[in-house]
């Protein structure tokens, strides 16, 4: 799955903004406050592990999960290449519909 | 502006706003006549923009001619809100970029007293695949210089 599907759902992109800062987070902790179960966010984090966006160690019985910044860092980038692009074409819009 | 995620795709997107010195009918033709809309884009567009209807022709920009112009018109609601689908090609050397992956692009139109205020939404990057932005990164990190060295040029610089 990519970067952008995996973070193309609501629930997985509030995992992925707890976890953001450095946090180490388990299920437990994931879950609290989500609205959503347990093994729904199981289930998430499973798919953001797959897109590599989030690592997991065992911490004796836990799962402990981490942002994983590369992938973000690359989808992040592309998005602001796409971003600058349409300034600069807008700047180029904005000469064309203001002269007439 | 408030969001109208309805009517784009995904969580994933790009939206830029900005207020032109110009009314809005003004813009609309400059977004929906496709030689208008060429002018400004760099771009040489062959079909008039309707909706359902598929634009093709190609890019303009110095080096960049064989990239194509591709489109398909989903919305023309005159003179508030145009869209098209455009594709995001793995290799932008492909005579033809059909089944590539597309993204939504959104022009929104609203009067204000100094003129326009137009916001572009691109959304539905969930589309486009690890290997495909790689591609479409480094094309696009190229063509932007470009551009950039135009407009520098074209504002007298």
């Amino acid at each position: 799955m990519t970067t952008f599907a995996a973070l193309g759902d609501p629930t997985r992109l509030s995992l992925v903004r707890r976890l953001g800062r450095g946090s180490r987070l388990n299920v437990s902790q994931l879950t609290s406050g989500m609205g959503v179960s347990r093994q729904a966010v199981t289930k998430h984090l499973a798919v953001l592990h797959e897109a590599g966006i989030v690592s997991r160690t065992e911490a004796g019985r836990q799962t402990v999960y981490e942002l994983r910044g590369e992938q973000l860092a690359e989808a992040s980038e592309f998005l602001a290449r796409i971003s600058a692009g349409w300034d600069r074409a807008l700047e180029r819009l904005r000469a064309h519909a203001e002269e007439g | 502006m408030s969001e109208r995620p309805s009517q784009h795709e995904g969580t994933q997107s790009v939206v830029r706003t900005v207020v032109l010195h110009a009314p809005v009918e003004r813009v609309w033709r400059a977004l929906t006549d496709h030689r208008e809309f060429g002018a400004w884009f760099k771009a040489r567009i062959d079909q008039p923009f309707e909706v359902g209807r598929t634009q093709t022709g190609g890019m303009l920009e110095p080096g960049f001619e064989y990239y194509l112009w591709s489109s398909t018109v989903v919305t023309m609601d005159a003179p508030h809100r145009f869209a098209f689908r455009w594709p995001h090609p793995r290799d932008p050397h492909a005579r033809s970029y059909e089944g590539e992956p597309t993204t939504l692009v959104t022009f929104e139109l609203e009067p204000v007293p100094e003129g326009t205020r137009l916001t572009i939404t691109e959304s539905g990057f969930e589309a486009i695949d690890e290997e495909r932005r790689a591609a479409s990164m480094r094309e696009n990190a190229q063509g932007w210089e470009i551009q950039a060295q135009r407009i520098a040029a074209h504002l007298g610089a």
